[in-house]
């Protein structure tokens, strides 16, 4: 089961504000969000098979429709355990000419922020969040964390 | 840049290319109409078009060229080689042009005044046809006239620029038109046959299109994704015949494969295409270093994956090169040498189960596997000592190690010790590999082996840790299984576990270990095997140990993601028809990641190990009990007997046998660390046996009485053990006889006391030849001291000079035997010493040099008898000496 995002491109949507509407999910219980247009779909748990000697952070491959997907555990890079029922949903992104998959806890709605301004990141925030964040949003459910996709998958 | 010049360029490319060999070509064959004309056209369409693209600079260069050829064609002109480089000088400078336009589009602005007058000076030379023009011009107009109706249905004109800009889509044809002009002045052409082989050569040009690479390259990509679909329906309809969609699946399949091979067809070229250039590039380098070099091609028309093609081409050229430059001698060489004046280089191409078979040969001097050697030694990849040991195909493939060229002078034309190796790592990233054969005198043989294409490959699919990889099919040499039982056979030396694969030793890696992966216990018995694949890596073999080994499968390469790049043991990733991803292996990076090229030497250093170890020796093997094999210097043994059981009686805890009128105690090896084996009738037994006593060693089996050179690997610290010797690349305990000796009979020695008075220092840096010298020595009741070089033996006389024999090797470092004997020769205490040289040279002249330098006896290795039988008669001498003394 996918739910495609990118393509609905309807008549309507297509004059909407992307720029203010963020895919939001959740990491060990942090609201986490990223740009829709940044995310190419949303995966249930898939296969994914292992790569020997990889990083810890990468899961391994997923076959999407005969593309192969690098599988980032974002538990892992943001230095915290694996959960041990292990049900990851996937985020897929494309970054440059190669598609990966954020795997994270549960992928939530899609957050219109509009109206709202983005503040920098709290200097309270764990480094390790801190580094790979593009600033924040006060919601009424709490902290929404905007991440920096090109950075989470850049390792050194 | 508008399409108009972009397809000028191409075409111009493309003609070009032909141009090159065709010149060669035509030095050699100077008569030959057919390709005066053709090239004579090529030119000309490119000067054509430039007049309509309004390029005025490369239209003047390629018009004198024209006036040229077009004075050859017309035989009013000789075709020399000076006219030849002066055409050849003008396709280059049409070529730079091309590349000026290309990379601006505009036509750059360069001077060729010079060469355009030199060219048309040329041209105006001509004036009176060269012979046989007699009877070409009144061949001419007759053949003319019916060709040209049927051909064209416009007129024919020359001059006519427009005409061939008209045909832009880049037909190599478009020159076809001038073709009622070639005259074969030898062989006048007959109308109507001639004129239905070019029309049907019309036709066939008609018949292709010019596609852009990348629509092939995205069609290819498609192709590749529905192999993987029809993979998983296949996978999916398995097992169930009586599906619906059994039949259009089976018809899918068809379908696939088909297109699979019509897709990769359009990318398959023709090799010649790659070799085009090298025509030129050997005429050059003969004109150059002043050589006489043919250059032979056959199988041109062989194709291949275009992307291939490429990646061959600079490492073709690079060979070619050097096969011209290094390979070919000056002509007086050659004939000095009896062959004939002018070298050849063959290039021949051909298709061989799913590769592609590129050999290049030449005639020339060889490769001196001495020259070699020599800088393999300076360079440090082997040592001097091993290098008569080094085989053939080691050596030439050393050539192809970075940094590696043995030409003397660098030169101009190759020899800058970048090269070969490129040429290796090039060959080898499209899955080739080359390999090297050489003859001295005789010449150079290079053989590449590619595989037709990239992007869909064979491999096997094999699974490790419980995962599947795949291994790119070309790697692999031989799959073997190893019942539990032949595992067994599975040795470690230095926690590097090797298989006797034949006659070599495989070096042998556990997949999942390097991967880092658990391995499961597999619990079907079929699983029990040990499955290895042994892949090919250079020079190199070495066994993959996986945990199962499923089928062959075609799989679609897709490249590996940045964030695994690094990890250097995948090659690319695919996806099987079940859907699921796997790692392509890549076994180079394997083998590199375990230590490849240390694991060689030493498997290498063991088989040939270093030359003061290397002693020939007759050892009995025997079997202490199932798989125990032990081994005895054969010297010390007796005779071999064979005792019933019942024969065998019990003398208060000790076995013995009635034996030649006497008691023989007998003896298991049980306090070697072995429990002895069950009992077996009749009972062999090894006699050890001194001065009419012996002893008798009970055995399971009198396996093999082997001539090896034997390496003694380690001294053991269990009692009964000498150490452990490579022995067939086996690894076998020696057993101690002087043990054994004391053990069965206490008193063994007694009667030869007195002989402890005689005291021999043996000194040898074998140190398996000093315990098998002191056992045998000290069996026969002689105290014994051991040196391991000459220098420490002469420390130790300086001491004590309290001996009365040495015995001792002659080939030592630092002091050898022969000056050692002399130094004992000059000291005052030992030069009464008896001196006996004990070696396995065995040589007139040894012999000689020995005596000169004073050696009382000269005994080769190793025979004990002779030895203690020497001894003897030097402690009789003594005893009588005393005696008279006293």
């Amino acid at each position: 089961m996918s739910i495609a995002i990118t393509d609905s491109g309807s008549g309507m949507e297509s004059q909407l504000d992307y720029s203010s509407q963020y895919v939001s999910f959740r990491v060990d219980g942090q609201l986490l969000g990223m740009p829709v247009n940044m995310v190419q779909e949303v995966l249930t748990e898939q296969v994914i098979s292992p790569t020997p000697l990889a990083r810890a952070e990468i899961k391994g491959l997923l076959n999407l429709r005969g593309q192969i997907v690098t599988a980032v555990s974002l538990r892992k890079r943001l230095g915290l355990p694996d959960l041990e029922d292990d049900r990851s949903m996937n985020v897929v992104t494309r970054v440059g000419e190669e598609s990966f998959s954020l795997l994270v806890d549960e992928v939530g709605d899609v957050i219109n922020v509009s109206g709202r301004s983005m503040e920098p990141v709290p200097r309270t925030l764990d480094p390790h969040w801190r580094s790979v964040t593009i600033g924040v949003f006060q919601l009424d459910e709490g902290l929404f964390v905007i991440l920096d996709v090109e950075t989470i998958l850049n390792f050194d | 840049m508008d399409d108009i010049l972009q397809e000028f360029l191409a075409e111009s490319w493309e003609n070009l290319g032909q141009l090159d060999s065709e010149i060669v070509e035509l030095e050699k064959d100077p008569q030959n109409a057919e390709l005066i004309a053709s090239i004579f056209r090529t030119i000309h369409t490119i000067k054509g078009t430039c007049g309509f693209l309004g390029l005025t600079n490369l239209g003047a260069v390629a018009h004198s060229a024209e006036n040229v050829l077009g004075k050859m064609r017309e035989r009013m002109l000789e075709v020399s080689p000076g006219a030849i480089s002066l055409v050849l000088e003008a396709i280059d400078r049409i070529k730079e042009l091309l590349q000026g336009l290309e990379a601006t589009g505009e036509e750059p602005k360069t001077d060729h005044s010079t060469l355009t007058l030199m060219l048309d000076e040329l041209a105006n030379l001509a004036t009176a046809p060269v012979e046989s023009t007699q009877q070409a011009a009144s061949v001419t107009p007759a053949e003319k006239s019916p060709a040209e109706p049927q051909l064209d249905q416009r007129p024919l004109n020359e001059q006519s620029q427009t005409e061939i800009a008209a045909v832009p889509d880049g037909n190599p044809a478009a020159g076809e038109e001038f073709h009622p002009e070639v005259v074969d002045p030898l062989v006048p052409a007959t109308g109507t046959e001639e004129v239905a082989s070019r029309s049907s050569k019309v036709s066939v040009a008609d018949l292709s299109i010019r596609v852009n690479v990348n629509v092939v390259d995205s069609l290819m990509n498609l192709v590749g994704e529905l192999v993987l679909t029809r993979n998983q329906l296949l996978q999916l309809a398995r097992g169930d015949e009586e599906s619906k969609y059994a039949a259009p699946i089976t018809h899918l399949n068809r379908v696939t494969t088909d297109l699979q091979e019509g897709v990769m067809k359009t990318r398959m070229q023709p090799i010649g295409n790659a070799w085009n250039k090298l025509p030129r590039l050997v005429r050059d380098l003969s004109q150059v270093t002043n050589k006489h070099i043919e250059l032979v091609m056959t199988g041109a028309e062989t194709e291949l994956d275009r992307t291939v093609l490429d990646a061959i081409k600079d490492p073709l050229t690079h060979m070619v090169r050097n096969s011209a430059d290094h390979g070919i001698e000056m002509p007086g060489v050659r004939k000095a040498a009896g062959k004939p004046e002018a070298g050849t280089i063959h290039l021949n191409a051909y298709h061989e189960g799913g590769h592609v078979i590129i050999e290049i040969q030449d005639d020339g001097a060889g490769i001196s596997r001495e020259r070699v050697l020599k800088k393999a030694i300076s360079q440090g990849l082997i040592k001097e000592v091993d290098a008569p040991h080094v085989t053939d195909s080691h050596v030439f493939s050393m050539i192809f190690q970075a940094g590696f060229s043995t030409a003397e002078q660098v030169s101009s034309i190759s020899g800058r010790g970048v090269g070969m190796d490129v040429v290796r790592t090039q060959i080898e990233k499209i899955g080739g590999t080359v390999d090297l054969a050489s003859k001295m005198g005789k010449g150079t043989t290079v053989r590449i082996k590619i595989p037709l294409t990239l992007a869909i490959i064979s491999a096997l699919v094999l699974e490790s840790g419980s995962q599947p990889f795949a291994i790119p099919q070309l790697g692999v040499v031989e799959l073997v299984r190893l019942s539990a039982e032949d595992c067994k056979k599975i040795e470690t030396i230095h926690n590097k576990k090797v298989f006797r694969l034949r006659d070599r030793l495989l070096p042998l890696v556990h997949l999942n270990e390097v991967l880092k992966l658990e391995e499961t216990i597999p619990d079907e018995d079929d699983l029990q095997d040990t499955n290895i694949v042994v892949v090919q890596v250079g020079e190199d073999q070495f066994g993959l140990i996986v945990s199962r080994i499923f089928d062959t499968e075609e799989i679609v390469v897709k490249p590996v993601g940045r964030l695994l790049k690094n990890i250097g043991l995948y090659q690319g990733t695919t996806i099987l028809g079940d859907g699921r991803v796997v790692m392509i292996l890549d076994v180079g990076g394997i083998f590199n990641q375990c230590g490849g090229s240390s694991a060689h030497s030493q498997s290498v250093a063991e088989e040939t190990p270093s030359s003061t170890d290397r002693d020939t020796i007759s050892m009995l093997l025997f079997g202490v009990k199932e798989n125990v094999t032990m081994a005895v210097p054969l010297s010390l043994v007796a005779r071999l007997e064979e005792f019933p059981l019942d024969s065998i009686e019990l003398n208060g805890d000790r076995k013995v046998v009635q034996y030649r009128e006497n008691l023989l105690p007998l003896l298991s090896i049980e306090g070697a660390g072995y429990g002895g084996g069950e009992p077996v009738d009749p009972q062999p037994v090894i006699v050890f046996s001194e001065n009419n006593r012996s002893m008798g060693l009970m055995v399971n089996e009198i396996k093999d009485i082997i001539d090896e050179q034997l390496v003694i690997r380690m001294q053991s610290d269990r009692p009964g053990v000498l150490g452990t010797a490579i022995i067939g690349k086996n690894a076998i305990d020696v057993i101690d006889t002087q043990y054994y000796v004391t053990r069965s009979t206490p008193n063994w020695f007694e009667k030869v006391e007195d002989k402890k008075s005689f005291r021999v220092l043996v000194v040898d840096d074998s140190m398996f030849f000093r315990q098998l010298v002191a056992t045998a020595l000290e069996t026969e009741g002689f105290s014994v001291v051991t040196r391991d070089s000459c220098v420490a033996a002469v420390e130790l006389l300086e001491k004590d000079s309290r001996f009365n024999a040495v015995i001792t090797d002659l080939d030592l470092p630092m002091m050898d035997g022969f000056e050692f004997c002399e130094w004992l020769k000059e000291q005052e205490d030992t030069q009464e010493l008896s001196v006996i040289a004990l070696t396995s040279a065995n040589s007139a002249t040894d012999q000689a040099k020995a005596r000169e330098a004073g050696f009382d006896e000269f005994l080769v290795k190793f025979n004990s008898h002779e030895l203690i039988s020497c001894l003897d008669e030097s402690f009789a001498r003594l005893k009588y000496k005393t005696g008279v003394k006293a």
